[in-house]
């Protein structure tokens, strides 16, 4: 079983925290295939956040695919997020690498890649919801 | 499904002074509604109101459908816990269960004693020798422990340290997750209700500001900043919430119901705390206009 933290500073919504922590537990084999995540009243019971939260965050990831709820029983992990995963990332590092070698390489400040980073990744994320 | 709280345009007066002014709000249910805004604003009026402590000197309140405080049916419906979570400090903790059974139809004997022992507290101990944190956890546990449909809480963490204060909150949770109960509790401690709540209220000088579900309210504000411009240039179907000017950079909070059109500037999304602070701060700096919204309403 894992357990679920809460930064308040970060942000970033508390359902998509536990969205993200899920997903990070199962790149990091903390969870694998048929384990069980904590019943909603497990996790408000130790985070003490608002049990719809939970359910919403539970929901995305089962829209995911990533985990399936059994009606009275919980909500179990259905797939693992394997090493080909990992494996991809490889060489999304090498283009991202090469583009800030460019940008450096163009002038850019550390603070104006952040900034064109930052707006992109909003901008193209906004696109494909 | 019927709305926890339905307002039209609800007004209390004490004597010469407006406590709450046209106040509308329609909360659906299942909700954990948070109730913010500055000292005086109305937040205790509204909460007592809503469970029959007061009536009403103008306009009309619903809640779960039913007039406040309308009969005992109505009452075994609704929790109310008032500031500073009272007990009778003569009275033991056991003594307090017991007067919960004999005052509440839907009394849970179980889930009362349960929590008494899951908090470690004494049974035969006087409810005036504990802590500021074992009262406000006996007075929650006779709260929900008449399994009201709905919880009105009135700042029960403003005098608890903060482990006080996460316990209570668990607990709270707890009963919304084992239950279904609905929350409305007033806060001025903002890091706590991001956590715990997905409904907002801001109330400012006796009036609503902003009241909608968190994800929408937050989804719809955004701070840009851009160089020194007027409001009224910025693309339509933005609603200027507040407005910053430097000699050369304005800044704006803006709404809108519409994904941000893109523009020559930096967006960026707001924290619940900000977005209470900017309704908080243009409120105090627009009484006026606060008059004159009141004047229109007569």
């Amino acid at each position: 079983m894992i357990e679920f933290h809460l930064d308040p500073r970060s942000g970033v919504a508390p359902y998509l925290q536990i969205v993200q922590q899920v997903r990070q537990a199962l790149l990091l084999g903390l969870l694998s295939e048929g384990d069980q995540l904590p019943t909603v009243k497990q996790v408000v019971a130790r985070v003490a956040i608002n049990p719809n939260t939970v359910l919403k965050a539970y929901r995305d990831l089962e829209r995911e695919g990533l985990v399936a709820a059994k009606p009275g029983v919980g909500t179990f992990v259905t797939r693992t997020l394997s090493q080909a995963s990992l494996t991809e990332h490889e060489p999304l590092r090498n283009d991202l690498a090469a583009w800030l070698k460019r940008a450096r390489g163009a002038g850019l400040t550390e603070a104006a890649i952040e900034a064109l980073f930052t707006s992109t990744f909003r901008a193209t994320a906004e696109e494909e919801r | 499904m019927t709305a926890i709280l339905e307002a039209h345009a609800l007004g209390m007066r004490y004597g010469r002074r407006q406590a709450l002014t046209d106040c509308t709000l329609n909360i659906p249910p299942g909700h954990v509604v948070g109730l913010v805004g500055p000292n005086g604003a109305g937040k205790s009026t509204l909460l007592k109101l809503a469970c029959g402590l007061l009536n009403p000197t103008s306009g009309s309140i619903r809640v779960l459908g039913n007039a406040p405080g309308s009969g005992p049916e109505q009452l075994a419906r609704v929790g109310f816990l008032a500031q500073d979570a009272p007990v009778y400090p003569h009275l033991s903790v056991a003594d307090h269960l017991r007067l919960g059974a004999h005052l509440n139809p839907r009394w849970d004997q179980d889930f009362a004693e349960r929590r008494v022992a899951q908090l470690d507290l004494d049974p035969t101990q006087k409810a005036g020798k504990l802590s500021g944190g074992q009262r406000a956890q006996l007075a929650l546990t006779v709260a929900a422990g008449k399994r009201p449909e709905l919880l009105l809480l009135d700042e029960p963490v403003a005098s608890l340290d903060p482990l006080a204060r996460r316990e209570f909150l668990k607990h709270l949770m707890e009963s919304v997750a084992d239950n279904d109960t609905s929350v409305i509790l007033s806060s001025h401690l903002i890091s706590d209700l991001e956590r715990v709540c997905d409904y907002l209220i801001v109330l400012v000088s006796s009036r609503v500001r902003l009241a909608g579900e968190v994800d929408q309210i937050t989804a719809a504000h955004h701070r840009i900043v851009c160089t020194r411009r007027e409001p009224d240039t910025l693309p339509a179907g933005l609603e200027v919430v507040l407005a910053e000017h430097t000699d050369r950079q304005s800044t704006f909070v803006v709404r809108t119901d519409a994904p941000l059109p893109a523009g020559d500037w930096a967006a960026e999304s707001l924290s619940m705390e900000d977005l209470v602070l900017t309704y908080m701060e243009t409120a105090a700096a627009n009484p006026r206009r606060a008059r004159q919204d009141s004047e229109v309403a007569r």
